[in-house]
């Protein structure tokens, strides 16, 4: 007894004096589903990532920060099943907190906590998921995930399609191959559960079930339906026939005229705005395939060209007044080059407009701007006024 | 987020110019990778909590983060920046402010290097970033590992007290000399002869020529360490010398620094200009002291031989220097700057697609759509008929520099209307797939 308690108090003395002894760690490795990046994965993860910001900052989102805990309150409640996947911090006497499982509940806290109510902001940073690796087969814990969200009450389906053309730029700039972006609505789903005779209280597991599509065949989803869920096999079927369908502003058209759709106002609401929503995509030219753009080495905007000889002073003079405004401009080095040759060296390089300087023109004091791809021209008066409303545009 | 962006862009461009490559590290280690390594701030480590898995803690600093990559990867030779955020249960009411999450900026060099060249090039890097980033004056306080514990040997402080003698005399870049000496007798039960004989040493600042004084000091030059330590110092200050930058380093004794994996030079930069502190919302609890506010430090760090070793199963060293900047601080300061000087944007749009009339939403997405393709920063309302008034505030309030005006007769004539906000100059330009590119 004695020495069991001796023994006791040893272990709890060695407990308090913790690791702080100096002696010899050999860990050496990550925790569980988290990993360092290396210079080359660093230089690649910043290539992507100025892809992706470049691409926010083109369409005028700004961006915050978030810390990576919130108060374990602000969490709870928010993610159904997934909550078991949260990370804790240990109580520590303070607040008791947990790390962020993702960016959206914290942008809402946000926006809550500083009353505002319209913004558009991207939000890039990793977030915290106790996965297990067996269930979802090397799933990291740690993970980037790269949000971008428009907040505010505005006119039906424009910042919709907005976030749609993003995606679309995104995914061509990246150059990962082609792509399709599937569009659906939740009013249609639950108005087509409605019309195919699903009760109320199965809308949401079913749908779940119907969510399996894109990695389980018809057959095996339907069986779930009826044989898990308890789905007539008529209400099965009816929603097969309408989940295999695909198109456009088309079938959105044709689905308001179909007879039992026509039935629920939501589906109505739903097909309404996803017509709407196509007539936007169609301005933003994202229901076409996107074209690969050739890859430029050099930033360079504006080509200075001559149409004649000996007009290599008036170019120098003229690209000059371009560089001070900050525009990006080259010029050949040839004192008599040919246009032709000048022309095509802007096809080469990929060089956007070329400012062709001729005698005539000098005389009357004007430049013509041609845009390289399709020749069109125009006639700027030459003054520092056209020259700094160019760079204006240039500059950020 | 702006302010920040700037500023990272400053400090990574010079660590870049300094040929660093970077890395990335999980926001927690395990538990045991960071026990032992902080001696009295391991109670400020975030842990876990306990649920069935792995023991975690969140990182604390980016350096035994980095120690644990050298040896797990068995890297011998590195210089890298790690830009990250880590986390500290610190008590606001004792470091006025300071925040349990924020930004660390390391810069380390690890690698078998000839002496004193590597630690330079740090201090040099500090100088540069502080000097782009333009917080005013500032200056580098240079102390080494060797000379305090050599100084604590030779004031007859025991060897078993030494690190927590250290952390007292830490603290006397917050408290007066009569606290922290209070702290050492009273608390650390040191002898008051001690702390007097440490009292006079740690008032010491001054140049190369402060380490010759003391090479030749009859008490400090019975310590072998602090020999080795003081002529490391004069090394350093000729590199720096080379450098150009000995106008603001200090050769100041009272630098103690609280880590515990220090081993050879350690360095500390503080802005000169005080009564510039950081907003902080748990301003009450500061209770003011009869020293004027301090910003604190903007950088510090030193050598640390003995870290990668630690992790290393056959205990292999990797000698490592490096600097960490207190972004933080340099955030508040820049954010203070931005209000007084000008307006801060918080997005980079470079044109508005504005209309002057009804029903002209379809035109002005054909356009944006245009623009966007090109490359061009632009940004549509979204509202079917917007005030041409509404339009023109948002871009003064955004500070977008150029709104293109799109209405009935401009259509018409095939052309749009282009207008530099700040001065209401207008231009036209034929509006067909040209103006994308010209923009």
């Amino acid at each position: 007894m004695q020495i069991d308690e001796e023994v006791a108090k040893l272990l709890q003395l060695k407990a308090q004096l913790g690791g702080d002894d100096g002696k010899h760690q050999f860990v050496l490795k990550t925790a569980k589903g988290t990993r360092d990046y290396n210079p080359k994965q660093m230089a690649i993860r910043e290539k992507v990532f100025n892809t992706i910001i470049g691409c926010f900052k083109r369409h005028g989102a700004e961006t915050i920060d978030t810390p990576v805990f919130e108060l374990k309150e602000t969490l709870t409640g928010k993610y159904g099943e997934d909550s078991k996947l949260i990370y804790d911090l240990k109580d520590q006497g303070g607040e008791l907190l947990s790390l962020r499982y993702d960016l959206t509940v914290p942008f809402a806290r946000y926006l809550a906590m500083n009353k505002i109510t319209n913004i558009k902001r991207y939000h890039i940073a990793k977030v915290y998921r106790r996965d297990n690796p067996a269930m979802t087969r090397g799933r990291y814990r740690e993970f980037y995930q790269c949000d971008f969200d428009i907040a505010g009450q505005y006119d039906a389906m424009i910042p919709d399609a907005e976030c749609l053309k993003i995606v679309h730029e995104i995914l061509s700039e990246l150059d990962l191959g082609d792509f399709r972006i599937k569009v659906n609505d939740r009013r249609i789903l639950d108005g087509m559960f409605a019309v195919c005779g699903v009760p109320d209280d199965k809308f949401r597991t079913i749908c779940s079930t119907v969510d399996k599509l894109d990695k389980l065949p018809w057959e095996e989803v339907k069986k779930e339906m009826v044989n898990e869920k308890g789905l007539s096999e008529e209400a099965a079927d009816q929603i097969g026939e309408y989940v295999s369908m695909q198109g456009g502003m088309d079938l959105a058209e044709r689905l308001l005229q179909d007879q039992k759709m026509s039935q629920s106002k939501q589906a109505c609401a739903g097909l309404s705005d996803i017509k709407l929503l196509f007539s936007y995509l169609q301005l933003f030219q994202v229901t076409d395939k996107a074209s690969a753009e050739k890859v430029r080495t050099t930033e360079v905007q504006v080509m200075v060209a001559s149409a004649q000889k000996n007009l290599l002073e008036e170019k120098l003079k003229l690209i000059t007044e371009l560089w001070n405004a900050g525009i990006k401009a080259e010029v050949m080095y040839k004192k008599n080059p040919k246009l032709l040759s000048q022309l095509q060296h802007c096809e080469e390089s990929g060089i956007p407009l070329v400012a062709i300087l001729g005698e005539q023109e000098l005389k009357d004091g004007v430049v013509k701007l041609r845009v390289v791809a399709t020749r069109e021209e125009v006639q700027l008066i030459h003054n520092t006024h056209t020259v700094s409303l160019l760079a204006h545009g240039r500059m950020t």
